[in-house]
């Protein structure tokens, strides 16, 4: 069928297209990525390697690389044309998520500060 | 040119943005449920921030440095990590048709999941016997409520994958029963997502 064919392939967040075995290779890549990043998060919690006051920017650093690690490899979300929509109502959710964390943090701090 | 290769030319023209003729459904459920993934995960952050604005606020109670356990916390980092992985090595043989193995992967998620949980409530547990429970301190109170709140997403999560197994047994792997699997286990990697903060900012951070 040649309708069938034609490319109705907007991607959906978790679907890989490729090979079965680039699949399988494609979990297996993000564990391993995911499991060295998180022992390196302790690791960095737990010692002095990075710079004392560092510590906290350095684990939210590994934090969001993580998360990255797992929209490519887990949700397959990449940059293609193809995944334009997932990718647009993921940025504005990030959007969002950041006005409301920084927002929250940055309003009760001067409160605080007020306060004392 | 021939008028396959203008339809291929103007369907990548179109691609991913809404042209070209009506989704698949398989598409349009995806979508949708990553939109309600996103607002779960707007949700979250206000928890985040609730949690983020009292941590410092221990009342003279305990604080995060005397109550968290980073052994048992990485424990749980593995078995969410490993069975996000095993979550989608069942998608791929769910996709294949091949029953059997989805079944195994199925009871792989499950378990480390349930592993997850048996540890997550015997240290809430262990905390609230040490007269440290939600209402002993603002920080404590956000913890319950921000770590509790992912419990609970990770609770509703395992009822989803019974049920969806039970689909599968019944039904088969039919296109809807497909459909409805993608979105659990899109659910589930969201999860671990919110998983890397929590692990972030209330047990590295706090224990540090």
């Amino acid at each position: 069928m040649v309708g069938d064919d034609r490319v109705f392939d907007d991607r959906t967040p978790g679907v890989e297209h490729e090979e079965s075995t680039a699949n399988v290779l494609s979990y297996t890549a993000g564990l391993a990525l995911a499991i060295l990043l998180t022992i390196a998060s302790f690791v960095v919690s737990q010692t002095n390697l990075l710079w004392p006051p560092g510590i906290p920017v350095g684990l939210v650093v590994l934090a969001f690389a993580q998360i990255g690690v797992h929209l490519v490899f887990f949700l397959h979300l990449g940059s293609g044309s193809d995944n334009t929509n997932n990718i647009l109502a993921l940025a504005f959710g990030l959007l969002i998520v950041f006005l409301v964390i920084t927002g929250s943090i940055w309003i009760i701090a001067n409160l605080n500060a007020n306060m004392m | 040119m021939t008028i396959a290769t203008i339809d291929a030319v103007s369907a990548e023209r179109v691609r991913g943005r809404g042209g070209g003729g009506p989704a698949p459904t398989r598409i349009v459920v995806a979508y949708g449920f990553w939109i309600f993934i996103l607002s779960d995960i707007v949700m979250f952050s206000g928890l985040f921030a609730a949690y983020a604005v009292l941590s410092g606020n221990t009342a003279g109670g305990p604080t995060g440095s005397e109550l968290f356990n980073l052994r048992n916390v990485f424990i749980e980092t593995m078995c969410l990590l490993f069975s996000s992985y095993t979550c989608g090595l069942g998608a791929l043989s769910a996709e294949r048709r091949q029953q059997a193995r989805f079944l195994v992967f199925a009871v792989l998620t499950f378990v480390l999941g349930a592993a997850f949980l048996f540890i997550e409530i015997s240290e809430f547990a262990g905390m609230v016997s040490k007269g440290a429970g939600p209402s002993r301190s603002g920080f404590l109170s956000g913890f319950f409520t921000l770590v509790g709140m992912h419990g609970a997403h990770v609770t509703g999560g395992l009822v989803w994958l019974v049920y969806m197994v039970a689909q599968v047994i019944v039904k088969g792997l039919r296109p809807h029963v497909l459909r409805r699997l993608l979105c659990w286990s899109l659910f589930w990697h969201a999860l671990d997502i919110i998983w890397i903060g929590v692990l972030t900012l209330v047990y590295l951070m706090g224990a540090g």
